[in-house]
């Protein structure tokens, strides 16, 4: 085991572990990555969050990230769910947002303090950037997505959900 | 700190709501009235399956419980805790919307209450689950106002399904006889009675704008039975389908 692998490279190489559901996101681009711990002699150990609690995909990621890194670093790695800490939306990063608005996918806005109705109303479309759509629903294709209406340019489309 | 079969007996009710509210909302995949509606209560199934996993897992974890797989799927219907309310089959979409609103809400409260619970997994999930059940009602809500807005037939079939779901929602909190005062002595949760009446308060204010007559809770009866195992008929064809796949081969591994 090599004990010149340093943190950064870590996160490196969890760079390219993507989303399953969302394959233009990595791990680090969702903000599901709450730690890294190196330790001489032991696996290096990542600690992860799901999303939403019942994400179907949560062990298939955990099996990503562990293969992806092992053969990117030649290391041994341990994944493990962080419990201490959940998921909410701002964990998001805003290069992460603009590549899911390229994707098709409206990003989540910032959430300062606590999700209310209203800030489902007129959700920016991603395909013209009207905030002429209304909601159509708050459940989407997976859990972690509503569908919206553009008005503008009339297609459904759909957003990665406002999550506190 | 409360004994580990206080919180069990807690938890296991809990658990089992959710599982078997999860199973029913599953039966609308492929069957809702529009698609949205379809995608939204196979979602919330997901969810709460979810949840009940989480708490499955508690037992599991915290309190020298079974495999959560195991639990779920191959205990008699005797040493199920779950209310009647969510073992009550879809009928029409009005009553499985009604009771969306009432369980949704009465969950949403009763995680809230958690926030500060002294057995700390509970405010772990409170965390968790509070984002993820804002949808639920804001979903539940928005469909129950604009469907008894709609015109002279839904909000009769609304208000049918309030008279006919509202004592079985009551029924969610029966409270224990044996740990009931101990676990709010303990502060693990403030109890049932307590939940009771803060669902009342959250569940009024949308009953109003819905224009709906909540009767005069005094002269409801709650269903209590659940959660002494007591069950409606519906209970054991639920779990022989829910257990089918599961019960082939208990050993198994997916």
């Amino acid at each position: 085991m090599s004990a010149t692998i340093s943190k950064e490279e870590v996160y490196e190489a969890l760079e390219q572990v993507m989303d399953p559901e969302i394959p233009v996101l990595s791990v680090i681009d969702l903000g599901m990555i709450t730690g890294v711990e190196i330790t001489e002699g032991q696996p290096v150990l990542i600690r992860m969050i799901p999303t939403f609690a019942a994400c179907p995909a949560v062990s298939y990621i955990k099996d990503n990230i562990r293969t992806v890194v092992e053969k990117a670093l030649g290391i041994a790695v341990t994944v493990e769910i962080d419990k201490q800490v959940h998921w909410e939306s701002n964990r998001m990063t805003s290069a992460a947002k603009e590549k899911l608005k390229n994707f098709g996918i409206a990003p989540p806005p910032v959430l300062e303090g606590e999700v209310r109705p209203e800030i489902m109303l007129n959700t920016p479309c991603p395909h013209c950037g009207s905030e002429h759509t209304y909601l159509r629903s708050p459940f989407g294709s997976t859990l972690c997505r509503a569908i919206h209406y553009c008005k503008s340019c009339g297609q459904v489309f759909e957003q990665f959900k406002p999550l506190e | 700190m409360s004994s580990n079969a206080a919180l069990t007996d807690l938890i296991i009710k809990m658990a089992d709501d959710e599982l078997v509210q999860g199973h029913r909302n599953s039966e609308w995949t492929g069957l809702g009235p529009v698609m949205e509606e379809d995608i939204a209560f196979s979602s919330m199934a997901q969810d709460k399956i979810g949840h009940a996993w989480a708490l499955y897992r508690i037992l599991h974890e915290n309190l020298g419980g079974e495999d959560p797989d195991r639990f779920a799927f191959m205990r008699p219907e005797k040493a199920f805790k779950c209310s009647h309310l969510v073992e009550m089959p879809n009928s029409g979409y009005d009553f499985s919307l009604m009771r969306h609103f009432l369980f949704d809400h009465a969950e949403t409260v009763r995680y809230e209450s958690m926030r500060e619970s002294s057995f700390e997994p509970f405010q772990q999930l409170s965390k968790k689950f509070r984002g993820e059940l804002k949808y639920h009602t804001l979903h539940a809500d928005a469909f129950l106002i604009q469907l008894c807005n709609a015109g002279e037939e839904g909000y009769a079939r609304m208000q049918t399904a309030l008279y006919e779901t509202i004592a079985l929602a009551a029924g969610i909190f029966e409270p224990s006889a044996a740990y009931e005062e101990t676990l709010i002595a303990d502060k693990v949760y403030p109890g049932e009675k307590e939940l009771y009446s803060r669902w009342l308060d959250q569940i009024y204010p949308v009953l109003v704008k819905a224009a709906l007559n909540l009767p005069d809770m005094n002269t409801i009866t709650p269903v209590y039975g659940g959660r002494q195992g007591f069950h409606t008929s519906y209970l054991v064809p639920l779990l022989k389908e829910m257990g089918e796949v599961f019960n082939l081969d208990t050993e198994a591994s997916w």
